[in-house]
């Protein structure tokens, strides 16, 4: 058989064909041969082969058959076998697969072997693919060959020792002894090594962290010794000696000073002279500078020395490098939080970095800028934002629009001022807002009383040249339903008013509902606008006929809205004007992160309430329990004994759970639904009475059990501080000749209600109605339901213990309207 | 620490790839197409550093090749450019002159040399002539064709 062709011939040929059929050809035509060729064992080109193989599998083709002959090579004697084979091993086996293990006996041989570049070739190949079992076995030998004095395997072993620890970290231990005289050395690779070995060490575990933190002295000698000896052609780096080892002795000096007082002072003046006398003109002098600054930065250095890194960082702003630019907008983000004066300093250079032709700078420079707005700057920031929001890459629109919206409630100075800056952000990014920005900027403008005029105004003008922004286009469609009457009586204090007829309005909005561009939601909320003006425009024929005409609409959620409002306008128009009024004032609640507070000049807002109160969670006596098991159905809750539970605040996007947020005394006033899940509640339960109940009249009392001679009466109040809440007083007689004893009174409600149980005046009901047993029920119906309840009665009558279940269902509508 | 070194030509082909942490095949060549794609697609003169999930990426072009490595965060990308350039140096120290043709050619010579002076995504030796020393000494261990087929495999 004709020897197997060289290596670089087969390199020649690929790189003659001319397609990638061709290409495909003669590597299939190699591989077979090469196949056949490990088939039968040959030793003798085996190297060859597996070396050809390697350069077919960099061009992408599959090489897995010729894993077990790099095992082979590798256990070979001869030293080129073994470079290939562990050449081979690195790039195709991988430690998923069971067959790598079979290298460490290997391995470990070749550790231990006589000439040190098969060791050498051994350790690097442990070093860089060492599974963690592997690692396991040999961590012995590589501890070994940490303490020889042979310098080329001992910064070898080091690294391998790096490897091992990322690996398995618990042989950490293992290495200490070995680290003792690390730091000893002359020579540059070991130091190198060492700390990273000693940085790698620190950095997980903090037991190592304070036994290495002696060291510091050593490694400021070393720096020093670094930066002033004289010109050493070995290490010499564009006139900076070894500036690989200057970085990672930095970074370890970072991770010890960190937090503590004493390594960081033993720091201090190093970090100053290299800080001051690190050439800059090239791109090594500036990554010492770089690492020197980072550190400076995390460790407890004094101000002198935190001023004068945050002075270099200004510098590298200012540098030609694209690189040096990056990485200072990078390490000032960093340090943005703890310096934030410092830095602010550089914010016009910073802000100038956002009109930077790269794009990796461009977004640097965006996240800076955002964390640099405050209440003194804001407006000259936004200026620059919204400028760079115009002209930047579709890529950061979103970002920034949220970045805006958010600075822009922090620290707006003026309601004007946060309208205008929305409006501006709509119109030039409006089809980037993030979704739920939406309901934050509509509960936003609805919280500006004295700007609705001035928004709907810019609102509409800004939806009659585009409505293909789907954001801006909602929240327009939602105010002009809401202040659609403000909009066409021409007042307007802070611009001219404009000139608009209903016609108009209700154009547009019919416009929104048929346009191609619109999506399903904001027809949806097209729809909802233009029901609401029927009670605010007198064309409401117009109105009924575009509700009409949707509700055959294919768009389920449309249809359903259709219809409603029809039934709306046919069966329940006496109703129509309450459940259209305007929206009361949202009260702001954060769905997550932490508490922000609002500075507006001139207004004072409400802190902003935390996240949602969760409910209360009722704690269930056992007879509580136990009704709940008899009644069965999920729909009851147990009575609660505690205090009457806070409502829970609605979150921020779910504008539709108002009602518990209503502070209005006097009238209650409904919700209208707006946005996309409606709650059937507005044809749930109502009944032919009229919705609201101008209060006064008394509710009349009623009897609500009658059996076995026990009669409870409820007699019924309206609570003064909160209009949800009705007050009930049970009053228990007993019309037999005997005494009801133990008397216990218990109720349950539906889910959607709330029972609180005051003690009873006693337990004994006296007979032949000699006397009363009175209770206080308290009950919380938010929803304004229907009132039901269970209640269950025990007592002892005639010697024997009496239970009985009963349903009230006859309260009367005032108890809970 | 680097996680992974490649070199790649002009038009997408891959001339180098060491690989520092385990990645099955089908990862590995996600990587190089992520890379590849990111890389060649960046304007001339933007600056050297991208990012890319979690890593922080340094490239440089040198005549008709890109190196390009994935490093932690934490690491320091300007000396990563310090440590791209300094194994160019290698390998033009090694063959003279060095350009693309010599690492087609010579690949698994590059990848020796790569092997000396990196390992486990660290720097493993900063003076370039002890590498240069370490790199001539093993290839005098090398046996030639004669002494290849004369001595016995065990």
């Amino acid at each position: 058989m004709p020897a197997p062709i060289r290596l670089r011939e087969l390199i020649r040929t690929i790189r003659t064909a001319r397609t990638q059929a061709e290409e495909r050809e003669m590597i299939q035509k190699e591989c077979a041969a090469i196949r056949s060729s490990f088939r039968e064992e040959d030793n003798t080109y085996r190297c060859r082969n597996v070396a050809k193989l390697l350069y077919m599998h960099m061009l992408g083709y599959p090489a897995h058959f010729g894993q077990l002959e790099c095992l082979k090579l590798i256990a070979s004697q001869k030293f080129t076998d073994k470079r290939i084979g562990y050449l081979g091993a690195m790039l195709l086996l991988d430690e998923r697969q069971d067959v790598h293990l079979l290298m460490t006996n290997c391995i470990k041989n070749d550790l231990n072997h006589s000439t040190q570049y098969v060791q050498g070739v051994a350790l690097c190949t442990l070093g860089c693919m060492g599974s963690a079992e592997m690692c396991r076995d040999l961590a012995g030998e590589v501890e070994k060959l940490l303490k020889t004095s042979n310098s080329y395997l001992r910064k070898k072993a080091a690294l391998c020792a790096v490897h091992v620890i990322r690996k398995v970290p618990e042989l950490m231990e293992m290495f200490l002894p070995a680290t003792k005289n690390l730091l000893n050395e002359k020579n540059h690779g070991v130091l190198h090594t060492s700390v990273v070995l000693l940085t790698e060490m620190c950095e997980r575990s903090p037991d190592m962290l304070a036994h290495f933190r002696k060291l510091v002295p050593q490694l400021v000698r070393i720096l020093k010794n670094l930066i002033m000896s004289g010109y050493s052609p070995e290490h010499d780096v564009s006139g900076i000696s070894d500036p690989f080892l200057q970085v990672r002795i930095l970074r370890l000096l970072r991770i010890l000073g960190k937090g503590d007082d004493d390594s960081s002072e033993a720091m201090n003046d190093i970090l100053a002279q290299v800080a001051t006398n690190t050439e800059t003109s090239k791109n090594v002098g500036n990554a010492i500078l770089y690492e020197t600054v980072l550190t400076i930065m995390d460790i407890k250095s004094e101000s002198g020395l935190r001023v004068l890194a945050i002075n270099i960082l200004g510098r590298f702003l200012l540098n030609n490098d694209k690189n040096i630019r990056y990485v200072a907008l990078t390490s000032l983000l960093k340090t943005v939080q703890t310096d934030h004066n410092a830095v602010q300093r550089h914010r016009s250079t910073i802000v100038d970095c956002l009109k930077d032709l790269d794009v990796s700078i461009k977004r640097r420079a965006m996240e800076l800028s955002f964390a640099l707005v405050n209440g003194n700057n804001v407006r000259g920031m936004m200026k620059e934002l919204l400028h760079f929001l115009d002209m930047c890459d579709p890529e950061f629109k979103a970002d920034c629009a949220s970045g805006i919206f958010l600075a822009a409630e922090k620290y707006a100075p003026s309601k004007r001022w946060h309208i205008d800056t929305i409006m501006k952000v709509l119109t030039t990014a409006g089809s980037y807002v993030r979704d739920d920005s939406v309901p934050n900027l509509i509960q936003l403008i609805t919280n500006s009383v004295e700007m609705h005029s001035y928004t709907v105004q810019r609102l509409y003008k800004a939806v009659l040249d585009d409505i293909s922004q789907q954001p801006l286009v909602q929240v327009a469609s939602w105010c002009m339903g809401e202040y659609g009457d403000l909009l066409v009586s021409g007042q307007c204090e802070e611009e001219e008013p404009i000139h608009v007829t209903e016609d108009e309005v209700l154009d547009v909005l019919e416009g929104v509902l048929v346009s191609n561009l619109s999506s399903p939601i904001t027809r949806g909320y097209a729809l909802t606008a233009i029901m609401k003006l029927s009670t605010r425009f007198s064309s409401v024929n117009r109105i009924k006929r575009v509700v009409s005409i949707y509700g055959s609409s294919i768009d389920v959620e449309l249809q359903q809205r259709a219809v409603e409002y029809n039934a709306l306008f046919k069966k329940y128009d006496h109703m129509r004007s309450a459940l259209l009024e305007r929206m009361p004032i949202m009260e702001k609640t954060t769905t997550n992160g932490p508490t922000e507070i609002l500075h507006t000049n001139g207004e004072a807002e409400p802190s902003v309430r935390d996240s949602k109160h969760p409910p209360n969670i009722p704690q269930p006596s056992s007879q509580a329990n136990d009704l709940l098991d008899l009644l069965g159905g999920n729909d009851v809750v147990p009575v609660i004994q505690t205090e009457l539970p806070t409502k829970p605040a609605s979150s921020g996007g779910e504008l539709l759970d108002l009602l518990g947020d209503l502070s209005l005394s006097g009238v209650p006033a409904p919700a209208a639904p707006i946005s996309v899940s409606q709650p059937t509640f507005l044809l749930d339960g109502i009944s032919s009475q009229p919705l609201f109940n101008d209060v006064a009249g008394a509710i009349p009392p009623m009897t609500a059990y009658n059996k076995n001679g026990l009669k409870i009466d409820f007699t019924f109040e309206r609570s003064n501080s909160n209009p949800n809440v009705s007050v009930i007083t049970i009053h228990a007689s007993n019309l037999t000749e005997v005494d009801m004893a133990d008397f216990v009174f218990q109720a349950a409600v539906p889910k959607t209600f709330q029972l609180q149980l005051l003690s009873p005046s006693s337990n004994v009901v006296p007979g032949l109605n000699k006397g009363t047993v009175t209770q206080v029920i308290k009950v919380l119906n938010p929803q304004k339901q229907q009132l039901r309840m269970r209640i269950k009665l025990t007592y002892t009558h005639k010697g024997s213990s009496v239970q009985d279940l009963a349903e009230v269902n006859n309260f009367p509508t005032q108890s809970w309207q | 620490m680097m996680r992974f070194l490649l070199l790649f030509s002009r038009q997408g082909k891959l001339r180098l790839q060491k690989w520092f942490t385990p990645l099955v095949e089908r990862e590995r060549k996600k990587v190089v197409r992520d890379m590849t794609l990111m890389v060649l697609g960046r304007p001339p003169r933007s600056c050297n550093f991208l990012h890319w999930k979690d890593l922080k990426v340094v490239y440089k072009r040198y005549a008709s090749l890109y190196f390009c490595c994935g490093l932690d965060d934490k690491d320091n990308e300007l000396l990563a450019l310090e440590v791209l350039h300094r194994y160019v140096e290698l390998l033009d120290k090694y063959f003279g002159n060095v350009c693309e043709l010599d690492i087609i050619f010579n690949f698994e010579k590059a990848y020796f040399i790569l092997d000396e002076f990196l390992m486990g995504g660290e720097v493993q030796e900063t003076s370039k002539v002890t590498v240069a020393k370490s790199i001539e000494a093993s290839d005098m261990l090398q046996e030639t064709m004669e002494e290849y087929m004369s001595k016995p495999a065990f």
